[in-house]
């Protein structure tokens, strides 16, 4: 290499060894590991979500039909090198003894399903484990309601049409059952070497016949290419948009908020890289205009500095991707056991993506304080006075925080939540450096009457307000993003958490009659269970959107086209469900009451192009009614509430054949109430949401761990920043302490005098991070979360506190320094 | 406008050691600045070397600064992240020459450093950083030496240490001396004075 080209690296070394670097390195390599590490997390987990959304369906392509599939379709899967697996389905009597009850009966071969795995126990609420294959032939496993509903214990033998089967486990979960309402009856899972002998499959019956496939993912896209003209009436195929809403909103939340932290850290870092980037250049002003006199031209200087700092992003960025493939191990380590399978291998894009934001914080945030190098006048070596650097930066600036906004755009990936994050942290930037400005000339002028080393003190506070404002907002920044992470955090995971509250409903009952619901609240009452709330539900079907008929070729999208296919379950009420929120236009009125109204809830208004003023006709029970929709509303899907996609006014719908419904928690213990209650209502059907609810609760605790693992990156990053603003006037504040020693100032004076300036600066940088914390808080959890914020009162009284404790340590070491610094070397260093 | 020097006419042999001197403000540090082309002036020319100093633009008067010109400071301006053999080496390091690292060692030893190599200016005394900066200055070899009060923040003794050196060095490479101060014992080891007053040269304009 030649002497030209080591040159900045002999700079980066001589830099990094005397100390000047190392707070900018530290800041890239967290703000890079940050973003690598979530997106490499993220990455995978968007993989994993893809493959066991796969699994709902048990295999990659889900072939139904109500005959059995013919062998070429079979033979074309082999041929095509793919797996497959079959299941045979339909509802028949399970008996034991003289008790009999209506089951769906699901025969599966013995490698069913080929994708997630089915979990069984030995005996009913014992531990279970996750099984590779189905039922060895003369046994079934059954749902765990089942052992109460028949009386039954694991061992004993069911009836299933001619044959007998003993039964063996218990089925604890079944991956591709869903939530759909096809299969509410209790499950009987035996292997379909054993339906003959039932004699229950014959013409006539009613069966579904199911073949799955798996394999490469372009093979299986080939395969359902070759299917789809060759299917015939009653066949159809399944694709994998039928994930568990519930679920998957919250692991959709989980990556927001993830993101989010990862943004936090990302922007932490980039102030942190200005400041320390701001007292590099400070120092930097002497030895650059040296470097001038000794020849060095101007482009050169600028191409050495240039150079050095591509050098350090590049070396920084590549540790910041390596510490980030580290940590997204652990985050795997937390939120992998989600999934059933281990995560897919992390692709190389991650990497890309944290190795872009490494430079481009670095060209956003560096280079601008760089370039006033650019400016400093070589008369400087003579003339102190030739002054410090022009600010020519500003357009530096503007081009670096474009980058910059454009960086969040990419990362938040949604341009609402990145709006959000970008438009706070320049609010905060602003109110910060205003109130900040503002409450420093306040103190400054009430501590003209001081006594005299704290009005010199205070003084001083007013003589470098420009300095100090820029320190304020950089300490306020950093508290505020350490009460953020700490008092905010606990209050938004809390929040969260109780979305999804250990009592949230477990049971679904189904089926009542209206003239059941009085006995239905009697049996309730008696069995100390809260009352049911009970929701009407029509079934009843689309027709028409603005007079215009729909059917499935209106739509594109395979799910739509099921969605108008199939009946909808309508429901009425006078009052918005309390789980419910308008998102557009107003809840029923009274004179939509009269008239006659619908509510449509928003994705699916998304989905099928419906907005407020629309009218829908609908047919129910073979007669239509038309009405116009006068809002949308948003549901809690992890509320685990009865939800309705089309609420109407009662006018429309109270005279139709109903049935209710209702949802409610049911204590651990107390199972024997329902088989009690199955007894007294022979007509109901209760769908147990307990294992759905369960994995819901266990992803949120997951993922929250996982959270805290990036929040530590933001903590670093918040250090990192309140330890630079403190930094950014040291060097004043040492050469102001020497010139009062050297004048006769007592060290308890000078002491003094820095504590006054520093307390004040300590107070106002925390009620500034108290009140940014706090609205930030607001407005995530109001307007991106979707949570109540149950607020922290505490958050007011540890902001001051948390800042006059930081800058009261920093005053007393920095006093330390600059009293034990001796007045002779701080002047000559300063001279 | 405030005219800071006015009518300055100047000429400095080759060889030549010359001290201006002057009261503060009279103008001493603002000639001493458009003589290094650091700074330009309303009117007039300087030619160094047969070179018409503003005739050049920036980049220009740095390369001329490279190849003929040398430094001393009051303030020693060390570079505080550099050692004493990094400060010398680096106006050599600027230029792109490969002895860079052995030429600052061989002048460190010649100021009497050669002990001191790797320490940094902030555990150097005074007299040790000015020697610093001699060695900085001289490595290059330059034709004309510029010393802005070389003892301007040294103790009389120590003062006097680094002025015969100084002189030593000038001597031992011919290097022609231009000195800026108002210490009248140091001024008159030169061979001619320069005296500005408000600035305007009152006598010593001409050899």
């Amino acid at each position: 290499m030649t002497r030209k080209a080591t040159l900045p690296l002999r700079m980066l070394a001589r830099d990094w060894r005397a100390g000047e670097l190392r707070v900018l390195a530290a800041a890239l390599v967290i703000a890079v590991a940050s973003v690598t590490s979530v997106a490499f997390f993220a990455d995978r987990v968007r993989q994993a979500l893809v493959r066991d959304a796969h699994q709902l369906l048990g295999g990659d392509l889900l072939l139904v039909a109500d005959e059995p599939w013919p062998d070429n379709i079979r033979d074309e899967i082999a041929k095509r090198r793919l797996r497959q697996a079959e299941a045979t389905w339909f509802i028949s009597m399970a008996r034991h003894g003289d008790v009999a009850h209506l089951s769906g009966i699901k025969a599966v071969s013995s490698n069913y399903p080929l994708r997630g795995r089915m979990r069984i126990a030995d005996a009913p609420n014992a531990a279970d484990r996750p099984t590779e294959h189905g039922p060895d032939p003369g046994t079934v496993w059954l749902d765990e309601r089942l052992f109460s509903l028949l009386n039954l214990k694991v061992g004993e033998s069911i009836e299933l049409g001619d044959a007998r089967l003993k039964v063996a486990a218990v089925l604890t979960l079944e991956p591709d059952r869903g939530a759909s309402f096809f299969n509410l009856a209790p499950r009987v899972m035996m292997s379909l070497a054993d339906v003959p002998a039932t004699g229950l499959v014959q013409t006539g019956s009613r069966v579904y016949y199911y073949l799955v496939a798996a394999g490469e993912a372009e093979a299986i896209n080939a395969l359902g290419e070759w299917l789809k003209p060759r299917l015939g009436r009653g066949q159809r195929l399944e694709s994998l948009e039928n994930a568990r809403p519930a679920a998957r909103a919250t692991i959709e939340r989980a990556e927001q908020f993830i993101g989010l932290t990862a943004l936090l850290a990302v922007i932490l870092a980039a102030v942190a890289i200005a400041l320390s980037t701001r007292r590099f250049t400070r120092r930097h002003l002497d030895g650059y205009a040296v470097m001038r006199c000794l020849g060095a031209t101007q482009r050169r200087l600028v191409s050495l500095f240039a150079w050095e700092f591509a050098v350090l992003g590049i070396l920084a960025s590549a540790l910041g991707c390596a510490l980030g493939f580290a940590v997204q191990a652990g985050l795997e380590y937390w939120l992998g056991r989600l999934f059933v399978v281990p995560l897919p291998a992390p692709t190389i894009r991650p990497a890309l993506q944290g190795f872009g934001t490494g430079i481009v914080i670095l060209l956003g945030f560096a280079v601008p304080p760089l370039l006033q190098l650019k400016n400093v006048p070589a008369l400087r070596v003579i003339r102190r006075d030739a002054g410090p650097a022009k600010q020519g930066a500003l357009v530096a600036y503007g081009i670096g925080l474009a980058a910059f906004a454009g960086l969040i755009f990419w990362q938040a990936g949604s341009a609402k939540l990145a709006g959000y994050v970008l438009g706070g942290f320049l609010v905060a930037l602003v109110v910060s450096g205003a109130l900040g400005y503002f409450l420093i000339q306040m103190i400054a002028k009430l501590g003209a009457r001081a006594r005299a080393s704290w009005h010199y003190g205070l003084a001083s506070l007013r003589r470098r307000s420009v300095a100090n404002t820029v320190q304020v907002s950089g300490l306020a920044l950093g508290l505020t993003a350490i009460l953020l992470l700490t008092f905010t955090r606990g209050d938004l995971l809390e929040a969260w958490r109780a979305k999804t509250p250990p009592d949230a409903p477990n049971r679904f009952i189904l089926n009542i009659q209206p003239d059941q619901r009085v006995p239905l609240a009697e049996f309730f009452a008696a069995e100390h269970l809260p009352p049911p709330v009970t929701y009407p539900m029509v079934r009843g079907r689309l027709m028409a959107i603005n007079d215009r008929a729909v059917n499935a070729e209106t739509y594109e999208d395979q799910r739509t086209k099921r969605l108008v296919e199939r009946e909808f379950n309508l429901s009425f009420m006078e009052d918005l469900p309390a789980h419910n929120s308008v998102s557009v236009g107003r809840w029923f009125q009274p004179q939509d009451l009269a008239r006659g109204a619908l509510s449509v809830e928003e994705g699916i208004a998304k989905r099928l192009n419906i907005g407020v003023g629309d009218t829908l006709t609908w047919s129910v029970a073979g007669r239509e009614f038309t009405a116009p929709v006068t809002n949308l509303r948003k549901l809690n899907w992890d509320s685990m509430r009865v939800n309705f996609f089309v609420i109407t006014t009662p006018n429309l719908l109270d005279d139709r054949p109903t049935s209710y419904l209702t949802s409610f928690y049911l204590p651990g213990g107390a199972h024997e109430a329902m088989n009690r209650l199955i007894g007294r209502f022979s007509n109901l059907t209760v769908v147990d949401m307990s294992a759905i609810l369960n994995q819901v609760l266990r992803i949120v605790d997951q993922v929250v761990n996982a959270v805290q693992i990036v929040f530590l990156f933001a903590l670093a990053a918040g250090v990192l920043v309140l330890y630079s603003a403190l930094l950014a006037t040291q060097d004043e504040r040492l050469q102001e302490a020497a010139v009062m020693r050297a004048l006769g100032a007592a060290r308890a004076q000078i002491a003094k005098a820095q504590q006054a300036e520093f307390l004040a600066l300590g107070l106002i940088a925390g009620m500034l991070a108290s009140i940014s914390a706090f609205s930030i808080g607001y407005v995530l959890a109001d307007r991106v979360f979707n949570f109540p914020y149950a607020f922290s009162s505490w958050i007011w009284v540890a902001g001051p506190i948390l800042g006059l404790a930081c800058v009261s340590f920093n005053a007393w070491m920095g006093a330390r320094a600059a009293l034990n610094h001796p007045p002779m070397l701080a002047l000559r260093e300063a001279a | 406008m405030l005219a800071i020097l006015t009518d300055i006419d100047l000429e400095v042999m080759p060889g030549e050691a010359v001290a201006v001197v002057g009261a503060s403000g009279s103008g001493k540090s603002t000639l001493l600045g458009l003589l290094a082309g650091l700074d330009t002036p309303s009117a007039g020319s300087i030619r160094i070397d047969g070179a018409e100093l503003f005739d050049l633009d920036e980049d220009g008067r740095a390369a001329l600064r490279a190849r003929l010109l040398g430094f001393v400071f009051q303030s020693f301006q060390l570079l505080p992240a550099l050692n004493a053999l990094e400060n010398v080496s680096l106006p050599l390091e600027l230029a792109e020459r490969g002895d860079a690292e052995p030429a600052a060692r061989a002048m460190l030893e010649r100021v009497g450093l050669g002990e001191r190599l790797t320490h940094y200016p902030k555990t150097l005394s005074g007299g040790e950083q000015q020697r610093v900066a001699l060695a900085r200055a001289f490595v290059q070899q330059p034709k004309l030496l510029l010393a802005d009060e070389p003892t301007g923040n040294l103790d009389a003794a120590t003062g006097e240490g680094i002025i015969d050196l100084l002189f030593r060095l000038n001597a031992e490479n011919g290097t022609t001396l231009l000195l800026v101060t108002h210490d009248e014992m140091l001024a008159r080891r030169c061979n001619r004075l320069v005296r500005l007053s408000a600035g305007r040269i009152v006598n010593g304009a001409t050899a």
